[in-house]
């Protein structure tokens, strides 16, 4: 299925990133070639960000989150590499940051805003709802989503100007809103205390994403939490009970819409 | 030059509101407005002010916060700050985060004697005393490791900032090596055994754990060879023949049985059902490596361990647990050429969290025990960091609560691992270190903590056990360690052999891997220090963490280090592998220790155990007139061994690695799954599927049974979510008291024989174990009576199975209203140390009966490869377990999960329970409750064949729980109602 003219992708990795393989794997099967590269492979040879059309920082714990999550990755980034990077963004590229990756692009100021302790000061896993409110390349045709969350620093805080210019501009990429996943399970739609219950936000005409929740995580059927239920239902549905699950979980759209930006 | 910075949280501070409200639960005298939360980093460097000013930039968001450097941040109407930060000596993983972006950010390396050291400052306002503040600060710190000032904030300290102490560790200067006289009186040998070798200034260096015995081999040999022993000789010696090590017990001749528990009956049964297996036997490495391997496909291997970490949690929950997970992760790494970790698993035995009785170690009332709240809460953070930051899902996990765990807790932490079963097409689960390799260290860096770990944990606690013991893990040095070996060294095939650092560190590892190659020679200089002043003997047996050992051929080591290098991982060459014979230790160019590595592994003698059993009846509880069974099953609902754990669950990421099937929690109402089930090669739809069985108060009647029970349940809830008995693999933790009595080696020896005939029964091998004795606590109550508390003998069963394929497992929570529900296998009388029954036994602990559940292997098999049929099939909708608290509370789960009602009549159940309370609450094994849609029931029942199944009712759209008794309505309830009750544990928990 790869060919070379597939969009290729590098996944950023080291130091405590870790969700560098399933984020690969969900580019892999949207059609990309995805790259997983360590931070000082990528400091000591800098020219390789010409190769790759997409940039994405995963999710994970960089540094522990040290001093406060994402910093300490940035730091890195920025004091190695600042014009790579600007160059890279300046082209007609996609980002990504999923959850710590969009802590460490905050970090950067690749998007405004910034990230802060749950108002619960806790750790909370769980799935979310989510409307699409932005205007991006990796959000064509969504109109709402459930992905899982994991996260401890996840609400979003942002100044009220800034806000509503975003607001504006379609770069309040997701919000939290109570769907069927929260219906599901019975939960609140906020899970941290996001301002204005923002999940993911946009910035360079949509191309840069920085999101909490995780599609990857959500790229197959089975990752749903209702998947059991969803699969007896469609069970009964059919004449003579036998189906075909399907393959792909919600967050799949996401890096398929990546992909075809490339090769509409 | 010393420097303090302060990040200030600006605008709303979610970690100081929080604070704030536990702070005001701790019942003060007065009341506590406002808590800010302020980050501390004393940098003890000689930096310049504009450096300072850069550093803290680089330290600070400036959208979510402020810094100021050395002055007191402005901060009004606040009047103490509570400073908590590390002992010396202590891990400090934030510091080193920080010394690192500093390097980098500033291209200025770190000198040796410059360092950083966090701590965390709450500022404080309220009408508060003294002693509010001296609870406060106690709340927020471990005096075991950590340390705190209560400071009242003065003009002065306005105007100047706060104090600036740095906990650095400065060593006594010390002879390096000492020669111990073993030419000494037996009490003095006993002396040094149980408290230590005397060091120069007289202070006993902590325990041997060797017993009079072991002294006088070890003086034999020394007279032997006509020299005394050096301290690191002795020391050495005392780790690798410690308990922990050797597994004493269980290897020993015991009774009749000439060749020891573990020989005769845990590998025993594997060796036999494998025979039995032939060409369906899929063990690859079992027993014989850090983990125990089975066949995932043809391509790929899967690993599991559980280890226990339970002496540390008692004195350090947080540090124990931690290093607890992070440990059994290396435990992965260190299998074969190295696996890599695809999911984590965990159970925790506590005393009951609201009791508050304290406990002391010592005579003096000096040394207190931390009480079960607290402990469960430092454990459950500390797996909680372990794991989330590892990027391993944490999927399987259990609690069980009883008194007798409150001197001592149990920690099990597992690891579940992925390997390609060839490595460039050598099998990757054989390894050997060879002559001529380079003995190499990566990771941590060696210190005093965990120093006598191993020796401690295997003797009972008290007074003498030492602080040094405790460890703090780092999973970030750990995961660039794992990700180095696993993703990239490994493959490269860069060295010849791997093993972890654990109980003993390098002198426990190197001599482990000598045996391979036939010997070592160690330059101890070499090893990588955190700070200066260690003794040889510290830095031989330090159980620092986050460390391996690997054997890495001389051709490979530029190649080697470089990667490591790249990879922000510390490689260092301490010696290399020789085909000597002998273990050598030199330091400076000095022998320090030379020891043959035949005596050091084998020098340790058989010693003869003897078992002798004393039966006790216990007396059955009295069943009160006017009993409701809907108050009970509530109260079965809300108690800890059977109630949701979500507030647990939920703070554990489950769905990093993107392999979830069964998740922790099911269904609508957030239902704990008995088995969990993930994914682990994306290419493939096979699955891997965990659960465990556990029945701690069924060793109060029968170890026998308790053990049987354990292996049973185990299995079971793993066919009834979708596992293949066929390929299902089992792992054993004994975690034992007081074992060298006679009563507790005769119910070792029942438990173990049980464990032999269900495995073989099953066909299910044992792959890996870990055994931990001596669970046992001695010390003071309040008024300073003596007290001794023994757990309750423990078996943890985990199962690791392959599912064929993960589209078909089955979740327990009921889906669809109007589906039948069968109960599979039989009901019978047999509420002995049930839940149930200790419920009615609360006033009188010992009235639980005698009719423990028994298991029958051939029935149950039967049942077994009948719902594997039907599942395989597609008919079964939902599917659990029958387990503690019995058939009414298996029920109630599925109505909770699936926040549907159901109608179910006892009358129609099969088995010898007549009465009612027999029929809802007894926990006879070997039963599965099952759903099935209606259309569907005819070739249920064709295809499960000859077992006994009952068809008991139906689920229902109305969310009533029916329970009838023929036409007399014995429970009808609302399922909303139960589900408050099933979460009640965890919401009292999560405040």
């Amino acid at each position: 299925m790869t060919t070379k003219n597939n969009p290729k992708v590098l996944v950023l990795s080291g130091y405590g990133i870790n969700c560098e393989e399933e984020t690969k794997l969900a580019f892999d099967r949207a059609g990309g070639e995805a790259d997983i590269v360590h931070i000082n492979d990528l400091i000591a040879n800098p020219k390789q960000f010409s190769k790759y059309q997409i940039l994405a920082f995963p999710g994970g714990f960089s540094y522990g989150d040290d001093t406060g999550s994402g910093k300490a990755f940035a730091n890195k980034m920025r004091n190695h590499l600042s014009k790579e990077l600007k160059e890279f963004v300046e082209r007609d590229t996609l980002i990504i940051g999923i959850c710590n990756g969009f802590q460490i692009i905050t970090n950067l100021g690749l998007l405004p805003g910034a990230l802060s302790h749950n108002t619960s000061a806790q750790y909370t896993v769980r799935w979310v709802d989510l409307k699409c409110t932005g205007k991006s390349p990796w959000l064509v045709g969504v109109k709402s989503l459930s992905l899982p969350i994991a996260h401890g620093e996840g609400r979003y805080i942002i100044e009220d100007e800034k806000y509503n210019e975003m607001k504006k501009n379609g770069e309040i990429a997701l919000t939290y809103t109570k769907g069927d996943i929260c219906k599901y399970q019975n939960l609140e739609a906020n899970p941290n205390g996001a301002m204005h219950d923002i999940a993911g936000v946009l910035s360079h005409e949509g191309r840069v994403l920085g999101l909490m929740p995780h599609p990857e995580r959500a790229q197959f059927f089975h990752h749903r939490p209702d998947w059991q239920l969803q699969k007896e239902v469609l069970k009964r549905k059919s004449s003579n009970g036998k189906i075909k699950l399907p393959i792909d979980g919600p967050g799949f759209v996401i890096f398929k819409n990546a992909i075809n930006y490339f090769n509409k | 030059m010393i420097s303090r910075i302060y990040i200030v949280p600006k605008g709303e501070d979610s970690r100081g509101n929080i604070t704030k409200k536990s702070f005001n639960s701790l019942g003060l005298s007065g009341q506590v407005k406002e808590v800010l939360l302020v980050d501390s980093y004393i940098i003890s460097a000689s930096l310049a002010k504009p450096e300072l000013v850069k550093s803290a930039e680089l330290l600070v968001n400036k959208n979510l916060e402020n810094f100021s450097v050395n002055k007191m941040p402005k901060l009004s109407g606040f009047s103490y700050v509570i400073e908590i930060g590390f002992a010396p000596g202590v891990t400090d993983n934030v510091a080193k985060t920080v010394m690192e972006e500093i390097t980098d950010g500033l291209r200025r390396p770190f000198k040796k004697d410059e360092a950083v050291y966090t701590s965390k400052l709450f500022f404080i306002s309220g009408n508060l005393n003294q002693h509010d503040l001296e609870i406060i600060a106690l709340s927020l710190h471990n005096p075991l490791i950590e340390r705190s000032q209560i400071i009242k904030i003065t003009p002065k300290i306005k105007k100047e900032g706060l104090s600036k102490y740095i906990p650095k560790v400065v060593l006594p200067k010390q002879k390096d090596v000492v020669t111990v006289s073993l030419n000494v009186s037996d009490e003095e040998l006993i002396n040094i055994g149980k408290l230590g070798i005397k060091s120069p200034n007289g202070i006993r260096r902590g325990p041997l754990a060797l017993d009079l015995e072991s002294m006088k081999i070890i003086q034999d040999y020394f007279k032997k060879i006509k020299r005394e022993p050096t301290d690191i000789e002795l020391e050495s010696l005392a780790q690798t023949w410690s308990e922990h090590c050797k597994h004493t017990i269980f290897s020993n001749s015991i009774d009749e049985i000439k060749d020891g528990l573990y020989k005769t009956y845990i590998k025993g049964a594997t060796n036999l059902i494998r025979k039995q297996k032939g060409k369906d036997d899929f063990c690859l490495s079992v027993f014989s490596d850090n983990s125990g391997g089975i066949v995932f496909d043809k391509d790929y291997m899967v690993t599991h361990k559980v280890e226990t970490h339970n002496s540390p949690s008692a004195l350090d929950p947080f540090g124990g647990a931690i290093t607890g997970i992070v440990g059994v992760n290396r435990d992965t790494i260190g299998f074969g050429m190295g696996a890599k970790p695809i999911a984590n698993a965990y159970g925790f035995c506590f005393g009951f969290p609201d009791d508050e009785r304290l406990l002391f170690r010592d005579k003096n009332l000096a040394q207190k025990m931390l009480s079960p709240r607290r402990i469960m809460d430092g454990v459950i953070r500390g797996v909680n960091v372990g794991g989330n930051c590892s990027g391993i899902p944490t999927i399987s996990g259990f609690t069980r609560y009883d008194d007798r765990y409150r001197g001592k807790p149990l920690v099990f932490v597992g690891t579940v691992g992925l390997i390609p079963r060839k490595i460039n097409g050598k099998l990757s689960h054989e390894k050997c270190a060879q002559k001529g390799d380079y003995i190499v260290v990566i990771g941590g860096r060696v210190g005093a903590d965990g120093i006598h770990g191993a020796t401690f944990s295997s003797v009972v606690m008290d007074s003498s056990s030492p602080a040094t013991a405790v460890q703090i893990g780092d999973p970030i040095t750990q995961k660039k360690l794992s990700d180095a070996i696993v993703k990239e060294a490994r493959d490269r095939e860069l060295y010849s052999s791997i093993t972890d650092n654990g109980a003993g560190g390098i002198s426990c590892s190197v001599a482990e891997m000598a045996k391979e190659s036939g010997g070592a020679i160690v330059q101890l200089e070499k090893v990588p220090l955190k700070y200066p002043g260690l003794l040889p003997w510290q830095i031989w047996i330090s159980e620092s963490q986050e460390r391996m050992t690997l054997s890495v051929p001389k051709k490979n080591w530029k190649e080697f280090e470089k990667l490591m290098i790249s990879r922000g991982v510390e490689a260092t060459v301490i010696g290399e592998f020789t085909g000597s014979g002998d273990c050598v230790v030199k330091y400076h160019g000095k022998t320090i220790m030379h020891m043959p590595m035949d005596f050091l592994h084998n020098g340790l003698p058989e010693r003869h155990l003897v078992s002798e059993m004393t039966k006790a009846e216990n007396y059955s509880p009295i069943i009160p007139k006017n009993i409701s069974y809907e108050k009970i099953l509530e109260e079965l609902l809300g108690n800890g061994n059977i109630a949701g754990f979500d507030f647990i669950s939920k703070q554990y990421d489950h769905e990093v690695q993107a392999n979830s099937v069964i998740k922790p929690l099911s269904g609508r109402g957030w239902l704990n799954t008995d088995a969990q089930v993930i994914r682990p090669v994306p290419t493939s739809d096979k699955g891997v599927i965990l659960s465990i069985g556990i029945y701690p108060s069924y060793s109060d009647i029968s170890t026998y049974d308790m053990a049987g029970c354990a292996i049973d349940t185990a299995i079971r809830n793993a066919v009834a979510s979708g596992g293949v008995l066929s390929k299902l693999a089992i792992l054993d933790n004994f975690c034992w008291c007081s074992s060298y009595d006679k009563n507790r080696l005769a119910q070792l020896i029942d438990a173990v024989r049980a464990s032999y005939d269900y495995a073989v029964g099953y066909g299910t091998p044992f792959i890996s174990g870990k055994d931990s004795m001596f669970n046992d606590f001695r010390g003071y109550d309040e008024k300073g009576n003596q007290v001794s508390i023994s757990i309750p003998p423990t078996l943890l069963i985990s199962t690791i199975g392959i599912v064929p394929d993960i589209n078909k497992v089955v979740t327990p929570e009921f889906k669809i209203a109007g589906d039948v529900i069968y109960i599979l296998g039989e009901t019978n009388n047999e509420l002995g140390a049930s839940e149930y029954y200790k419920i009615l036994a609360k006033n009188n602990p010992d009235n639980i009966g005698n009719n423990i559940p028994k298991v029958d292997w051939k029935k149950n098999k039967k049942t077994y490869l009948a719902i594997e049929k039907a599942i395989q099939k597609g008919l079964i909708v939902s599917s659990i377990s029958v387990g503690s608290g019995g058939l009414a509370t298996s029920l109630a789960k599925s109505a909770i999960g699936g926040g549907l009602g159901c109608d179910v009549d006892l009358k129609k159940i099969k088995g010898d329970a007549k009465k009612v309370d027999e029929k809802l609450f007894s926990e006879s094994q070997g039963r599965i409750v099952v759903t099935v849609a209606k259309k569907d029931t005819k070739i249920f029942e064709k295809t499960v064949g000859g077992i006994t199944i009952s068809k008991i009712g139906t689920v229902s759209n109305n969310k009533k729980f029916v329970i009838k008794d023929g036409n007399k309505k014995i429970i009808n309830e609302d399922v909303e109602k139960l589900a408050k009750s099933y979460h009640s544990f965890s919401r009292k928990l999560s405040q």
